[in-house]
């Protein structure tokens, strides 16, 4: 069970949230421009990295905000969460 | 003589309260205080059980859960538990325990008959020979299912109630023996909130089978003493019969109550369990050792107990084991034990020391006693078949230094910490060469103290424990300032172990030496595994199965480790154990499902007409969490028959359908219309207030994801209607891309599906049905034309209500407040009465839709998808960007041979295709044959007369009309049909813009 620290809500077990894969992917502004090679690894590729990772989760049964979390994918330790624009 | 074994005094057992359970039917004299175990051991049962693979006769090794053979069934029918331990089930009276693996008794076993003729089936043995010929696989199986396998599965539904608890705390101490006790004690003075939880009956573990003193008392008065002290403080919750079998992230950890009841019904005498969630803010670990049992052969022997155990069973329940001991050892421990028999009045016959050396206090004060002790040797076979005879010793190099009789053989391998909680935390282990074997370190907020942290004496016990709990409540945020007071006990030396993992060379091969004795692992097959390049203990195990089963090898595996690491010339701390993963125990399935059973396993989700529904006789389908009706048959009626009659009503007159459990979503805002441009395909910014439009939403995949109808209710509010079953995963994702894409978007969703019930009006005469209920909808086909939306009244209550279609038919879906609709529902039956309206379910639904060629996203689509490929190409803007548009021009989504959209139509026009049956151009000889694709909906179309079909066809747009084949599911035939456009009714549209 992992205790997600939700920037809105606090402290919450995992199964109130839904885990929206890693962050810091933001979609291209022009996709047209992107080559099939670029749009690709947008599309499909992701880091999957070893130890410090940024991720989304949304608090899906409580107040249903996106936000990052940052957890070592080793030892699954939070280290951090933080939002998209705006404050708790 | 009841009770033969019995000491005459001494224990803890309450010799004024007895009681008589049953063993396989036969009494079994007890007292209260016994387990199972020490009541069998009292009354001279020494066989409990046979062994996993070879049905060897086997006793009790243990007492506590460590133990690999005394499994048993407790009770009988409904409530029955399997893979019980006779070593912590309370003995209460009335209790029915039977043995398991046996067959047709304990005593006379068939299967122990196979050691007679293939006397040991080798590791990897079911890989290699079962297999082939693979003909034969059926009957080996049958064969080997009824060999196997440990207790019985109950033969009815449970009909117990299991219970969650939802617990914090500021220290859960896990184990109450010294440590345990020293810790929750330390921690509860500081004022900490403290969960103490131990596996067996009474707190005290250690405490309650020794003879020394704690702070002047004896030791069990002293345990009794501070579990009093702590049951009675505000705060402290102790928890006897609970083991915690599961440590997770964040420190979650789930302890298993087992409630016991002295009047035992059909469940024995457990009566249900609870499961604790406990989130505590630090925990103590004070889980103990386990005593590690030595190899030699024949080491499986009833009679071959842990020699702590036999001191258990002597000091605590007042019971010898045996009536002439020998005693195996390798460290102090077994002297001991030696001196707690020779005090009960069991001769030792010898002690067997692998150290060339045994100095010390324990060692003179046996000798005292006149044991003879044979430093530098070991045992290297036990003679006798259901119990030890004599066991045979030999020097260190092989030397035989001949055979003692005894029925009771103590060994002690030394101690290893059962640091199993510590390790499915990820915690890390160190190796600590004087203990030989794997010490905790302790992890984030995980604190091991005792025997687990290596500290196996009494006085370095409580010193720790009082650290660790102290350490923990400060680390809680609890800190009172008291002082720390360590309870007292008598300093004793650490014993030192000379590490003896594998027996002098030269012996018999054909006696096994059981490392393994629950899964009937020997030293043989860890050879073999080694031999063949399973090195890693991790494919040791997998080869062999080494501490797999209940007992997950708790003294196997400690025991492997140096064994393997002997064999193969390394370090033991690099040889490692296998992956400890909860359960610790067994936990009956019924406690881990607790209250989440039956209706409560998932949310069910009824629309507000549910009664009128069933009233009405309808049939139900699940669609994701919602029950929906399905049809309404009417007596007498089949369901192809019901549906045909509601197919033809809304055809020809009107039909009425809830569609409430429609995803429906509300998204306000300044740019609610960009925001729709960017999640839709199709342009939606100059959609006026007041209409309708349909849209197709994709993944960035560019496949299908979701379609449905949106209004623009005024200028900045829309109501978007998503599928069923898509409902939750749109909202997400749309929540998704506005909040962490596009938060500059002032937009707003609010989920309204429960909020509004969707009543659907479909046929000819449905506009006369909703003019004759009562509304104040200008109706007129100008004023209210097909994809507008109106809001008015309806049965006099506020209603949105739009013309869209979904049946191709005059339709009107009308939303109410969900409060209003069984209402609205009835007073629109009642007014449809003189028009025949006909209440339907889903089948006619989608058979409706299907005549129209209207795509179901997850039947017609399957996330690999697109527009183009249903033939909804011309619903893709070119002038905007949306989501999924690049994707729509990569290579593989403009491929020629993409599965396409069609129609079937079967020759034989009363076939009905089956779903998902393959399409191929003929059934030829080839095989396998190439596949054209695959059948996606297919019903008979009452309207039409005839069966039809949607398909998923490559190149089948461009080839229309061309002769095709489905194969059937189960039998072998090939349905020949014809390819069509995929609209079979109505291609003009013409019905539903009348």
């Amino acid at each position: 069970m992992l205790l997600i620290p939700c920037p809105w809500c606090g402290p919450r077990e995992d199964d109130e949230f839904t885990f929206g894969g890693e962050a810091d992917f933001p979609r291209p502004a022009e996709p047209e421009a992107l080559t099939d090679e670029q749009w690709a690894d947008y599309l499909f590729m992701r880091d999957n990295r070893r130890g410090r990772h940024r991720e989304q989760w949304c608090h899906t049964a409580g107040c249903r905000r996106w936000f990052i979390v940052e957890r070592d994918t080793v030892t699954n330790e939070i280290l951090g969460a933080g939002t998209y624009g705006g404050s708790p | 003589m009841s009770q033969p074994f019995r000491l005459d005094h001494g224990g803890r057992v309450d010799r004024d309260t007895p009681l008589q359970f049953t063993f396989d039917g036969r009494p079994i004299d007890a007292f209260r205080g016994d387990t199972v175990a020490s009541a069998l051991l009292a009354n001279g049962v020494t066989l409990v059980g046979r062994s996993f693979k070879y049905h060897r006769p086997r006793g009790i090794v243990s007492a506590g859960a460590e133990d690999p053979n005394a499994f048993v069934q407790l009770g009988h029918g409904a409530r029955t538990l399997p893979n019980r331990l006779a070593t912590v089930t309370a003995a209460t009276p009335g209790l029915k325990v039977r043995h398991v693996n046996a067959w047709p008794t304990l005593e006379y076993d068939v299967m122990s008959a196979f050691g007679l003729v293939a006397p040991f089936i080798p590791a990897g043995f079911y890989y290699k020979t079962l297999m082939w010929p693979r003909r034969l696989w059926p009957l080996y199986e049958h064969f080997l299912r009824h060999a196997a396998g440990l207790g019985h599965a109950p033969d009815a539904p449970d009909p117990d109630r299991y219970d969650h608890v939802h617990a914090h705390c500021d220290v859960l101490v896990v184990g109450a023996g010294p440590a345990g006790l020293a810790a929750a004690r330390a921690a509860a003075r500081a004022g900490a909130r403290v969960i103490l939880a131990d596996e067996q009956a009474e707190a005290g573990g250690s405490l309650l089978s020794t003879h020394e003193r704690v702070d002047g008392l004896p030791a069990p008065r002293w345990a009794d003493a501070t579990t009093t002290e702590l049951a009675a403080t505000r705060g402290v919750t102790v928890l006897p019969n609970t083991t915690a079998f599961g440590l997770y992230e964040s420190n979650l950890v789930l302890l298993a109550e087992r409630l016991i009841t002295d009047q035992p019904d059909s469940a024995g005498s457990e009566n249900g369990a609870r499961v604790w969630r406990v989130l505590p803010k630090q925990i103590v670990l004070a889980t103990g050792a386990h005593e590690r049992p030595l190899l030699f052969a024949n080491n499986d022997r009833p009679g071959v107990m842990l020699a702590g155990a036999i001191s258990t069973y002597v000091n605590r329940y007042a019971v010898a084991p045996g009536s002439r001991a020998v005693l195996f050892t390798n460290n102090d421990a077994a002297y001991r034990t030696a001196l707690d028999l020779t005090d009960a009045g069991v001769p030792v016959a010898a002690i067997a020391d692998v150290r060339s050396d045994p100095a010390g206090d324990l060692s003179s004060e046996v000798r005292a006693q006149g044991i003879a002790v044979h430093a530098g040797a070991v045992v290297r076979h036990a003679q006798g078949g259901r119990r030890v005879a004599a066991v045979e010793l030999c020097s260190l190099d092989g030397a035989p230094l001949g055979a003692v009789e005894c029925d009771l053989l103590g060994v002690s391998g030394g101690f290893a910490p059962a640091l199993h909680l510590h390790a499915q935390a990820r915690g890390p282990s160190e190796w600590d060469p004087t203990l030989a074997a794997f010490v905790p370190r302790g992890a984030n907020g995980i604190h091991p103290a005792g025997a687990v942290a290596g500290q196996l004496g009494l006085a370095d016990a409580l010193r720790q424990g009082t650290q660790a709990g102290s350490t923990a409540a400060a680390a809680a945020g609890c800190s009172n300032g008291s002082d720390l007071e360590v309870p007292r006990a008598n300093e004793s030396t650490q014993a030192f172990i000379q590490p003896y993992w594998l027996p002098p060379g030269g012996l018999a091969r054909a006696k096994p030496q059981f490392v393994d004795l629950h899964e009937d692992v020997t030293l043989d097959d860890l050879r073999l595994s080694l031999r063949e390049g399973f090195e890693s203990i991790e494919h040791v195990k997998r080869y062999t199965t080494l501490g797999m089963g209940p007992d997950q090898g708790k003294l196997a595996n400690p025991l492997a480790t140096g064994v393997i690491a002997e064999l193969l010339g390394r370090d033991p701390a690099s040889v490692g154990t296998p992956r400890h993963r909860p359960a610790y125990s067994p936990v009956s399935l019924g406690a881990i499902a607790g209250r989440h059973i039956g209706p409560l396993a998932d949310p069910v989700r009824v629309t507000p007409m549910q009664d009128w529904h069933e009233a009405a006789g309808a049939r139900f389908e699940n669609v994701g969490q919602w029950r929906r009706a399905w049809y309404y048959p009417q007596p007498g009626e089949s369901m192809h028959e019901a549906v045909a009659r509601e197919c033809l009503a809304v055809r020809h007159r009107v039909g009425i359908l809830d569609y409430s459990t429609l995803g429906k979503i509300e998204i306000t805002g300044p740019d609610a219309g960009e925001f729709l441009d960017r999640v839709y395909t199709n342009a939606w910014k100059r959609l006026r207030p007041g209409r309708c439009r349909y849209g197709l939403m994709l993944g960035e995949d560019g496949m299908i994801f979701d379609d449905g109808v949106t209004a623009r209710l005024d200028d900045q509010r829309y109501l978007m209607f998503t599928s069923t079953s898509n409902a939750a995963p749109v909202l997400a994702s749309l929540e998704q891309w506005l909040q962490t894409e596009w938060p500059d978007l002032r937009v707003y969703l609010t989920s309204v599906s429960e909020h509004w019930s969707n009543i659907a009006l479909a046929g000819p005469r449905s506009r006369d049905v909703l003019a004759a209920a009562g509304t104040d909808i200008p109706l007129d086909r100008r004023d209210f034309p097909f994809m507008t939306f109106r809001q008015g009244h309806v049965a006099g209550v506020q209603a949105r209500v739009f013309r869209i279609s979904f049946s191709g038919e005059l339709s009107y879906e009308i939303n109410v407040p969900a409060d209003c609709a069984r209402h609205v529902w009835e007073a629109l039956v009642d007014a449809g009465r003189p028009f025949g309206i006909t209440p339907y379910g889903t089948e006619t639904m989608h058979v409706l839709r299907a005549e129209k060629g209207f795509i179901i996203v997850g039947q017609e689509t399957d996330g690999s998808v697109t527009p183009d490929d249903v033939g909804l190409g011309r619903l893709l803007s070119r002038r905007k960007d949306f989501l999924g548009k690049r994707s729509l021009s990569r290579p593989d989504s403009v491929r020629p041979d993409r599965k396409q959209l069609v129609g079937l139509l079967t020759d034989d026009p009363n076939q009905i295709l089956p779903e998902g049956g393959h399409v191929v151009d003929s059934p030829g000889p080839r095989r396998p044959l190439p596949m054209r694709g695959h059948v996606t909906s297919s019903y008979f179309s009452p309207v039409l007369g005839r069966s039809i079909a949607l398909a998923m066809v490559t190149g089948g747009r461009a080839a229309l009309g061309e002769r095709l084949y489905v194969a059937t599911l189960h039998d072998n035939r090939w349905l020949p049909a014809r390819s069509c456009h995929p609209v079979f009714y109505d291609p003009e549209g013409a019905r539903q813009h009348v």
